[in-house]
């Protein structure tokens, strides 16, 4: 046939040797429902097996780096959101601590206590999505339509707090832009209260499911010094085996305060994933009831303690600028974005949703960041799906995309 | 025994010589730079040490000097003791005029798409690097993008005034 018709004379121009190649390339992605993201994989497939993968990234690349260099230190707090988006509170909080390490700034520890409240309930509400995810992609739809009322739940607390869902920008430097309120307060007591139960509901559903087990154990595994090769992070890496958790190698946040234990599991493959992800939701609650008993502990003025001191970073009442001199000129300045930072240079890790979410900060005493490298744990992880899904079914290759909880934006910065 | 910064320093000392300098420990993160030629050299011996095991590459990217003449382009690693919990950072500094670098993909696989990014962000040469491409931004581009000579925004657009903005304009 290719003897007859040769590419010149049908004006085509096929890739060297595709005529008589055997595999078949595919592409999944940028915009397939199954990848849940915008990134795009080139799969070479032979039948249903894949035979190489080579991914493409940078399809909602922002340049953030860039945009932080013209920016003080509080405007890019919105930027940090729109990294994993599934937990944007973890990367405010994480963005905070970075410049509360730079400038020095000291933290009540009711601050704390409010943050890791936050924080856990930001875990909780990504991993939700990646099981039930995890979930859709074997064909169980059920269980990802009832969580999503608590993830709905989790997001009226952030409402509540700073008034925004999905995108934060919650806290501020220093603490919070203003108290939780009571009904803040109720809203993480009924969570506490009713969500055991549903996740209970949700776990009976896939934990020992047969159809759920046989689709995921023994797919998309990968070995511990692999992972750690590949620089894995965060429960991609604890389900290898590696207990390896920022909030207890390097607490911030007052985490050194709670009890609670690390959940890893031993083949790293999408079911012991999916279990890693489940242990740490049982476990973030455990943390929230300490954290919550502790908030209820303090007494007279420490019991309504939600920022520190720093009027050069954190701006004062509004009814102050009015009325006070000082807290007027601190707030021009800050919104004017007219205060130098101490020159140093910072690394500061939280443990984000996905693992290992660091802030490499330099500061060349300026205005803005004179650089700002974030450390997004998914751009580092996909690296290794080629590894991970060569030889794979098509069809499971889908499951360790969505279990290894790739998210776009986290991808790109 | 615990790892302290002082004994990671000694045994790199002992073993680099001279060639170990610029050290700081802002914040307590031990820091130091090494001669470009030597980054593999030194990033090997930190793995394979039976004592210090830096074996886990937690982040690497590049930094843009302008002022620096001759040492324009940094490359940062952040590299971890996973087993005793210490990290340290290791720079790398070299010309852009040609700012080639050893690679760090034999020793880490980590550090294969961190490389295309900063090679994509400030041109920076990972000689030996197995896939070499721009990762982040379109293959057409023909510059660095986050090397300090690119404004953020295009200063000489014409089609937004900015006076209400306070950022130059007409007037």
């Amino acid at each position: 046939m290719s003897e007859i018709i040769t590419q010149e004379q049908h004006h085509v121009k096929l890739p060297e040797g595709s005529i008589g190649k055997q595999t078949t390339t595919l592409n999944l992605g940028p915009t397939h429902p199954a990848t849940h993201g915008v990134f795009q994989n080139i799969l070479e497939v032979d039948g249903e097996r894949i035979v190489s993968a080579e991914q493409t990234v940078g399809y909602i690349h922002r340049a953030f780096e860039k945009i932080a260099e013209r920016r003080p230190l509080y405007q890019i707090t919105p930027l940090t959101d729109r990294l994993n988006y599934c937990s944007a509170p973890i990367n405010n909080m994480g963005w905070h601590l970075t410049c509360e390490k730079l400038l020095g700034v000291k933290t009540p520890k009711r601050v704390d206590y409010l943050r890791v409240i936050i924080m856990e309930l930001a875990r909780i509400s990504d991993h939700l999505i990646c099981n039930s995810i995890v979930g859709v992609d074997t064909g169980a739809f059920t269980g990802f339509l009832y969580v999503m009322q608590y993830r709905e739940l989790i997001y009226e607390i952030y409402e509540e707090v700073c008034g925004s869902r999905l995108t934060t920008n919650i806290g501020r430097i220093g603490g919070f832009e203003r108290d939780f309120s009571n009904t803040a307060f109720q809203k993480i007591e009924r969570f506490l209260k009713e969500y055991p139960v549903v996740l209970k509901e949700f776990e009976n559903l896939f934990q020992r499911n047969r159809i759920f087990m046989e689709r995921t154990m023994g797919t998309g595994g990968i070995a511990a010094d692999r992972a750690l090769n590949y620089g894995f992070t965060g429960p991609n890496l604890r389900a290898t085996g590696v207990d390896y958790d920022v909030r207890v190698t390097a607490p911030y946040s007052s985490y050194e305060d709670f009890e609670f234990d690390i959940p890893v599991g031993t083949t790293g493959d999408n079911y012991d994933r999916w279990l890693v992800r489940n242990q740490e939701m049982w476990q973030s609650l455990r943390i929230i009831e300490q954290a919550y008993r502790k908030i209820q502990d303090f007494k007279g003025e420490e019991a309504s303690v939600y920022h520190a001191d720093v009027p050069e970073y954190y701006l004062p009442k509004k009814q102050d600028v009015y009325t006070k001199m000082e807290a007027l000129i601190w707030h021009f300045k800050i919104i004017m974005g007219e205060i130098d930072m101490p020159k140093g240079e910072v690394y500061q890790a939280v443990e984000g949703g996905n693992g290992e979410v660091g802030y490499y900060l330099i500061s060349d005493g300026g205005r803005a960041p004179f650089r700002l490298h974030f450390r997004r744990p998914c751009f580092i992880y996909y690296q290794a799906f080629s590894e991970i899904s060569e030889g794979a079914m098509l069809s499971d290759a889908i499951i360790t995309l969505s279990s290894l909880n790739l998210i776009a934006g986290e991808m790109d910065a | 025994m615990v790892l302290t910064n002082e004994y990671i320093l000694q045994r790199l000392t002992e073993k680099f010589g001279e060639a170990i300098t610029q050290v700081e420990e802002p914040y307590g993160l031990l820091t130091f730079e090494v001669p470009k030629e030597l980054n593999l050299k030194v990033m090997q011996f930190l793995y394979d040490d039976q004592e210090l095991g830096f074996r886990f590459l937690t982040d690497l990217c590049g930094v843009h000097y302008p002022d620096q003449l001759g040492r324009e382009l940094a490359v940062v690693y952040h590299l971890h003791n996973m087993v005793q919990n210490v990290r340290i950072r290791m720079k790398v500094f070299t010309d852009v005029q040609q700012p080639d670098v050893y690679t760090a993909t034999s020793l880490f696989q980590s550090a294969n798409w961190q490389e295309r990014e900063t090679y994509d962000f400030y041109g920076i040469n990972f000689v030996g690097h197995p896939n070499l491409k721009r990762i982040l931004n379109v293959e057409e581009m023909d510059y660095f993008p986050l090397r300090k000579e690119f404004p953020l925004e295009d200063q000489t657009r014409i089609d937004k005034d900015d006076e209400m903005f306070g950022r130059g304009g007409s007037i």
